[in-house]
């Protein structure tokens, strides 16, 4: 029997990830979103890493520090600082733009249609350029150092 | 396409009637189109020709009503202003516009989005009351200051961008980019004193501050109205009114009604006299 009722349709969190036919400013905020989950996580797995493994003496630390000296954790690593790069770039364009600098004026919509943020991609794509650069440069400076 | 060439193409359309249904479902119709059918033509055709009880909102049929809002191919259109060209494809999903309830098949229940619209005071305030009941003049603008707000004068309610928010995905009391693109309408217009109502209400929680910008409201709004654009203008009030650095211009003032005006050059009597 049904509920006779309007059915709710709330996409919930899946409207965070799904992107539908969006251009790319939706999927920065979805990278944004993505990048500062797992900075979180990575956040807390590195406390609980030089704390708990730490105070309980020399042995465990240095036992716990050669178990994660390996290539898949330095790829993590990389992640990290490249997610990183990407949080802390986007996230001060986002606070540049969020506070209506950076956007120019409203201006009369005449089709076909523009918004200030896509007339404007060029701080974006300068910001994404930034972010390449670093991440470039992170990933040289772990394949030089090794990821083993 | 050759104007006159019919195609034959599937609208697969999610059905949901609350008398039967638990859950939506999807049926798929087959549609005969040509260069130049709208969604909306082939909506109207399975309704007359395949399908009766299929539910769907239309009125004016030219984009300028908002009634027939609905996510097509996973994006949201307006039905009556969209070709089934566009897609180059021979199948069309179309879905009822999300972040909003169901009422039956492609039919959005749109009030959450007219109590916020109507949260926001979308109307001009002002302090001369007298003035406002019984309109005596109407107030002087220049077109700098009608270009900080005409853009988004443009609203047509359709609830798009409701659709397109993140935002309003999951936090069902999020004022959503059509009531707040509108606080930021009234506020900037020059003949408004309401700016500090308005302010009280958008500084609140699940308001101005829950915008994460990912502007997908402004690519989807079928009309231009950039409600994103609006809404950071708005933080940015919002931010320097707490910073007390906004800066605050006299509110328009009345014209001369037109009965006591003179004319700004002298217009010649008449030397003839008129038959």
């Amino acid at each position: 029997m049904a509920d006779k009722g309007p059915h709710q349709n709330y996409l919930g969190m899946w409207g965070w990830v799904w992107g539908g036919n969006y251009k790319l400013e939706r999927y920065l905020y979805l990278l944004h979103r993505i990048t500062g989950l797992g900075l979180l996580l990575f956040g807390l797995f590195h406390l609980t890493v030089t704390t708990i493994f730490r105070v309980q003496g020399e042995a465990i630390w240095s036992s716990t520090i050669s178990f994660l000296d390996n290539p898949l954790f330095r790829v993590g690593e990389f992640l990290v600082v490249a997610a990183f790069s990407y949080h802390a770039l986007n996230g001060l364009r986002l606070i540049i733009q969020e506070l209506g600098f950076a956007l120019g004026k409203p201006v009369p919509p005449i089709y076909p249609f523009t918004d200030a943020i896509r007339r404007k991609r060029a701080w974006t794509l300068v910001t994404l350029a930034a972010i390449m650069v670093l991440a470039v440069a992170f990933f040289i400076d772990f394949t030089v150092r090794g990821w083993g | 396409m050759n104007n006159d060439a019919v195609k034959k193409i599937t609208f697969r359309v999610q059905r949901f009637d609350p008398e039967k249904d638990r859950k939506p479902h999807f049926q798929e119709f087959t549609v005969p189109v040509k260069r130049g059918t709208t969604v909306m033509e082939g909506l109207l055709y399975i309704k007359e020709n395949l399908d009766s009880s299929l539910a769907f909102r239309t009125s004016c049929r030219m984009g300028v009503c908002g009634s027939c809002g609905m996510l097509i191919n996973e994006y949201p259109h307006l039905a009556c202003h969209t070709q089934v060209e566009e897609f180059h494809s021979d199948k069309l999903t179309l879905k009822p516009l999300p972040n909003m309830a169901i009422i039956k098949d492609l039919v959005p229940k749109l009030d959450t989005l007219f109590e916020h619209h109507k949260s926001v005071k979308p109307y001009i305030i002002r302090e001369d009351k007298e003035e406002m009941e019984k309109p005596t003049a109407g107030y002087l603008q220049k077109p700098q200051q009608l270009d900080e707000y005409l853009q988004f004068t443009y609203c047509i309610k359709c609830g798009l961008c409701i659709a397109a928010c993140p935002t309003s995905a999951s936090d069902k009391a999020f004022l959503g980019p059509q009531a707040l693109g509108q606080a930021y309408r009234y506020c900037a217009d020059s003949r408004d004193e309401g700016q500090d109502f308005r302010y009280a209400i958008v500084e609140k929680d699940h308001a101005v501050w829950n915008c994460h910008f990912a502007a997908a409201c402004s690519e989807a709004c079928p009309k231009g109205v950039d409600p994103a654009l609006g809404i950071q203008l708005l933080r940015k009030g919002v931010a320097a009114k707490a910073l007390g650095i906004k800066k605050t211009a006299a509110p328009a003032t009345l014209a001369t009604p037109p009965a006591l005006a003179k004319p700004k050059i002298d217009v010649p009597e008449f030397t003839v006299e008129p038959k």
